[in-house]
């Protein structure tokens, strides 16, 4: 290379180095790259030259331009680096700062232990079914087997309305029980169905609430037996407590509209005064079942002879109450957001038999 | 239904551990409510010979005793004034602790004598308030024994809960049999040999009942017995009534009671000497009075049946006997009842009255109707046994029922229906042990006679239940239910699924889920439209929950209100669940409801909160519209909604003209000082029945996509228009300017004051043009901007602003 070249070089390199700001970079490109750029100047002298030596001269001008923009580019990159360093060096906030609120809702635990419920006998071959809450003497009582003197109606604590006229008062249901009569009044066996819902009694203490929820459950075939009937609870309690060894019993009991009829305890300890579901030395009741009365079979239309099937129902706050350890039923109702937000539940939370039914 | 271990076993012959008894009585369906072992906690207390009891050389009041204790001779001082030499008493060793004090008992020094132990009264053993002296025990009182075996104390209480069916159960013997029957000894015979009566009663028996009420008492048996000497009940039967709750008043009256308990046989006693003339069973007179036993006097309404004499009243028949017929201490002449009556009208005698009788309780549960005439032997037996007397004839009025029913038990139903193999044999052998008579017939079919006290048993159920239940719930093998169907059934209804959807949804949108009562004030009810006297309560628990809810806001409120008055102000909450509208199914509505009340969040360095208000309240209905996958753009926004929310700042969102989906807006200033609020609250209501039901689809494959390749283009316009033009006009006449070229118009800025003039509003759009075809060019979107502004000047009359 030409030493007039080679000089320039080391000039170019040392001023390119030095350049303290991109503009100043810049300027210096202009100065020699530019159109009028002292090495654009030297790239015009070419024409003037012998081929043999334009050739020469000619490559070793390029070779100095390729350098030099090499040299601007690498020293542009680090300027710029250096002003990104310095202004996000200014941007520093405090990351201690709160962060802004996020929606942060909760579902209620009878919501929640509903939604449990019906993924369980879902799997089962269950499907939900539904009532109204005002409901006719009939459905409640009458079709059930409870005729209105029964000693069981007074067991109910029923709410009546104000009906108007010389109509039988309609009832807030005692109990989700009268979906059964209405599910079988309007569909044929084979019936599998449950039933979770608002139910009534007018009582209210500690452990009663005027209005709380239960779960009814009803399958009619032809050939389902109470093995069927502990079959179905046994693996519905040991799946919804999470406990697959829950020890069950199931006790002789009473009720109008099954025979026979059964109620259901599961194993619990209660050392330390500490309610733990499991293995322990005491039982705790945690629902009422019975195979179908023919008398309700025939009341509902379905023959007694030819079907038969099984009838259960169960408390939901009280299960929800077992489960999650929730001390007090009232405080269900109260709407306190500090409870809602210690017992609640996350909107993700859906139970699924796949993903676990709670965290 | 309490008893004691003592009572069941002068029933049932058996060595069953009382554990093993309580187990089988709750799982055969007598459930075990309580066992009380009394002889356990008074074990350390035994029976101390009072050697000699001395005065205290320094203590007025007290004595020096040496107490013979069986073990040896012990010094006590003693405070009691009838501790003497000779007595038999109850002696607590010193270091043991005193069951009616807690306290533990220690040796010490009183008044200079030492004192190693103490005779206890009755209320320091926790038996009774009697403190005025110490217990004395009977003089053949085996000395070092637990005193409890002396006093008849060692005889465990058990309490189980009857179920309505079972009447049988409410005496000692009912329950002894299912006991027998299940396994756990033998059921004793009970022969009662009738007394002959040995003159005829001078109190005769007849029934004045209307047709019609002709079953109110079927059968009434009586006997007149003179010459009683009346007195306290002896020790044994005294023991027995005390340890089930029951005092013990009279020999007469005890052994009434210990019938009504023993074979659940309700009996009542008269004083015939207050008779007038004879028994006459009839139904009440309106506005009869009866003093009754309990102390109360009634006034009866008619439809009760009572036993009366020739001038009055003496009884509620099958609840409660009168008091100026009652037997006392100086009654010498009884005319003894055993009667049966209707479960029903005693039933409803009961309730009108609110009495509670051990006789009540069981005559609506329904009484053997052919036990009558041995219940009243078994008395007399036992008044002539305790209280002498001569006993007249029996007199009659009425017939026993008939209770003999027969029935088919297939034996191959016992598995079919109670899923368990039971041999044929033992079947029998149950129903026999629970005194059913049985016929084997050649089809092997059984043709089953239950016994009279077994008015429950009414088929083959019953009868497969009796059997299952005694063989044991235990020995059914538990068999999971067969699957239906090959592919999983989906568990919920559309509507169903929505209402799941609408709590997750909402929760994920920051609200908090309420459960709240279906009920409210008629106050409160009245705020929101509630006035449909249906939906009354005509037996609140309180006055304040008196009415069906006609919206689920009242009660959102009230849930807001306590939170700000524990002091969270800003609260989100919502609740789905019914409404009422009248008192059909129809009338019954699934709602989801939501409440901001007070600001959009806590005070923030980054997130300045603002008073939540109605755009809030439709925000959160839109969102959720949108959760539940209905279409936002078929949405129509109107300014009308119910009285309870701000006029001026509340809207409905309808589909169509006629459907409301939701109503929102912010809650009118009145309702919220009805419920003692501040403000402001905004809130929603959303009808979950009037979402248009989601179309059943063939398939789950979504409509193909086809995305534009081309550079979609964004104008801004800002126009000035009167100020009550809605929004919602100026964006739909922008829209229309190119249906298909423009996708989307947002308002982004909407401004009134200063610039603007007086009444006018200024309102920005951006507007959105996606071509599908091509690029566009600055020709055509500059026509398609004159188009914009023509149609929003056309429609509102607005002007573009410069």
């Amino acid at each position: 290379m030409n030493d007039d070249l080679e000089t320039l070089r080391g000039e170019a390199a040392g001023r390119i180095a030095n350049a303290a700001s991109l503009e100043a970079l810049e300027t210096l490109r202009v100065e020699l790259l530019g159109k009028k750029g002292r090495v654009t100047e030297l790239m015009k002298t070419l024409g003037g030259l012998a081929p043999e030596e334009r050739r020469a001269r000619g490559a070793a001008l390029n070779t100095l331009k390729d350098a030099i923009t090499r040299e601007l580019e690498a020293r542009s990159r680090s300027l710029a680096d250096a002003e990104l360093d310095r202004r996000l060096a200014s941007e520093r906030i405090d990351v201690t700062l709160p962060a802004r609120p996020w929606p942060d809702g909760r579902v209620h635990p009878i919501s929640q232990t509903i939604d449990e419920m019906v993924a369980i006998f879902g799997d089962m071959g269950f499907v939900v079914a539904e009532g109204p809450d005002i409901e006719e003497d009939f459905y409640n009582f009458t079709a059930l087997n409870i005729p209105p003197e029964h000693p069981a109606r007074q067991a109910h604590d029923t709410f009546y309305l104000q009906t108007a006229g010389s109509e039988a008062p309609k009832v807030l249901r005692t109990h989700t029980s009268p979906v059964q009569v209405r599910t079988m009044l309007s569909q044929k066996p084979p019936i599998r169905i449950i039933a979770p819902g608002r139910t009534y009694r007018s009582d209210h203490d500690a452990t009663h609430s005027p209005n709380f929820h239960q779960i009814e459950g009803l399958v009619i075939d032809r050939t389902t037996h109470m093995g069927h009937l502990k079959g179905c609870l046994i693996e519905f309690a040991r799946t919804f407590f999470e406990v697959p060894e829950l020890p069950v019993r199931f006790r002789a009991s009473y009720f109008p509209f099954t025979e026979p009829s059964a109620e259901m305890d599961i194993g619990c300890s209660r050392a330390g005064g500490e309610l733990k579901i499991g293995a322990g030395g005491d039982w705790l009741e945690i629902l009422g079942c019975g195979m179908v009365h023919p008398k309700v079979l025939a009341n509902c239309g379905i023959d007694p002879a030819e079907y038969q099937g099984f009838a259960f129902g169960m408390g939901i706050e009280r299960a929800a109450m077992l489960k999650y350890g929730i001390p007090d039923l009232r405080t269900f109702y109260e709407a306190d957001l500090r409870w809602l937000r210690h017992y609640g539940f996350l909107a993700i939370d859906l139970p699924t038999l796949s993903g676990g039914l709670a965290r | 239904m309490k008893f004691t271990l003592g009572w069941l076993k002068a029933h049932l012959e058996t060595e069953a551990p009382l554990d093993r008894i309580t187990d089988t009585l709750t799982m055969i369906g007598l459930e075990l409510e309580s066992v009380e072992d009394r002889a356990a906690k008074l074990a350390p207390f035994t029976v101390g010979y009072v050697v000699e009891a001395k005065q205290h050389p320094d203590a007025d009041r007290l004595r020096v005793c040496i107490v013979d204790t069986g073990t040896g001779k012990v010094q006590v001082v003693c405070g009691a004034p009838n501790a003497r030499t000779g007595m038999k008493g109850v002696f607590a060793p010193a270091g043991t602790v005193i069951p009616g004090t807690g306290a533990e008992l220690k040796p010490g020094i009183i008044r200079g004598q030492a004192s190693n132990g103490m005779l206890c009264s009755a209320r320091e053993m926790g038996l009774g308030e009697d403190h005025a002296g110490i217990i004395e025990l009977p003089d053949d009182a085996p000395v070092g024994e637990p005193f409890a075996r002396v006093l008849g104390l060692d005889d465990p209480v058990i309490d189980v809960s009857v179920t309505p069916n079972r009447a049988d159960c409410l005496g000692v013997r009912g329950i002894a049999r299912d006991l027998a029957a299940a396994g756990l000894g033998r059921l004793k015979p009970r022969v009662v040999a009738p007394v002959p009566g040995t003159f005829k009663s001078p109190i005769g028996v007849r029934f004045n009942l209307p047709t019609g009420a002709a079953d109110a008492c079927p059968l009434f048996v009586g006997r007149y017995i003179r010459g009683v000497k009346n007195g306290p009940s002896p020790k044994w039967l005294q023991d027995r009534l005390t340890a089930i709750g029951l005092r013990p008043i009279s020999a007469l009256v005890d052994i009434t009671n210990f019938f009504t308990v023993d074979v659940n046989r309700p009996l009542h006693v008269f004083d015939a000497d207050t008779v007038a003339q004879e028994i006459i069973v009839r139904l009440a007179k309106p506005g009869e009075r009866l003093a009754a036993l309990n102390g109360k006097e009634y006034t009866l309404a008619g439809e009760e049946t009572v036993i009366a004499d020739a001038d009055s009243a003496l009884g509620l028949g099958g609840v409660i006997g009168g008091e100026p017929s009652g037997c006392t201490e100086r009654t010498v002449n009884v005319f003894v009842e055993a009667a049966l009556f209707d479960p029903i009208r005693t039933a409803m005698t009961g309730r009108r009255h609110q009495i509670v009788s051990d006789a009540r309780y069981r005559f609506e549960r329904g009484i053997d109707p052919a036990a009558v005439f041995e219940g009243m032997e078994a008395a007399t037996r036992m008044i002539q046994e305790l209280c002498g007397g001569e006993a007249s004839e029996p007199v009659v009025a009425g017939d026993a029922p008939q209770w003999h029913r027969t029935y088919t038990l297939r034996p191959a139903r016992v598995h079919a229906l109670g899923g368990v193999q039971v041999p044929t044999d033992d079947a029998i052998r149950i129903l026999k042990d629970l005194g059913f008579e049985i016929e084997r017939e050649p089809t092997e079919m059984l043709r089953i006679t239950p016994p009279s006290w077994r008015g429950d048993v009414q088929g083959e159920a019953d009868l497969v239940e009796e059997i299952v239940r005694i063989w044991g719930y235990d020995s059914i093998p538990a068999v999971s239910l067969p699957r239906e169907t090959a592919t999983p059934t989906v568990a919920l209804t559309p509507a169903q699924r929505r209402s799941r959807d609408a709590r997750r949804a909402l929760a994920a949108a920051g609200l908090t889920e309420a459960v709240t009562f279906s009920f409210l004030s008629r106050a409160h009810a009245a705020l929101f439209g509630g006035d449909n006297p249906a939906l009354l309560l005509a037996n609140p628990i309180s006055a304040d929950l008196d009415m069906m809810r006609p919206s689920l806001l009242p009660n959102l409120l009230l849930a807001a209100k306590r939170n700000a008055d524990r002091g969270i102000a800003d609260s989100a909450l919502y609740e789905v669940g019914p409404q009422f509208g009248d008192d059909t199914p129809e009338g019954q509505r699934q709602v989801a409801a939501a409440l901001r009340a007070g600001a959009t969040g806590p005070r923030h360095w980054g997130a300045r909160p603002r008073p939540s208000d109605a755009i809030d309240a439709k925000g959160d209905a839109l969102a959720l519209l949108s959760a539940l996958g209905l279409a936002i753009d078929n949405i129509q926004v109107a300014a009308e909604a119910p009285g309870w929310y701000h006029p001026g700042r509340s809207g409905a969102l309808k589909l169509g003209p006629k459907t409301v989906l939701a109503w929102f807006g912010e809650i009118h200033p009145r309702v919220l000082a009805a419920f003692d609020m501040k403000g402001p609250a905004a809130a929603f209501e959303l009808f979950l029945d009037a979402l248009p039901a989601p179309k059943a689809k063939d398939s789950k494959a979504r409509p193909l996509l086809r995305l534009s390749p081309f550079q979609p283009v964004e104008r801004d316009f800002a126009f000035v228009l009167d100020a009550d033009v809605p929004a919602d006009k100026v964006m739909r006449a922008a829209k229309s300017a190119d249906k298909a070229l423009i996708a989307n118009v947002g308002v982004f800025d909407v401004y009134q004051g200063k610039g603007v003039p007086e009444g006018k509003k200024s309102l920005a759009i951006s507007v959105r043009l996606q071509p599908t075809t091509r690029t566009l060019t600055d020709a055509e979107i500059e026509a398609v901007g004159h188009r914009i502004v023509a149609a929003v000047v056309k429609a509102t009359g607005a002007t573009l602003r410069g």
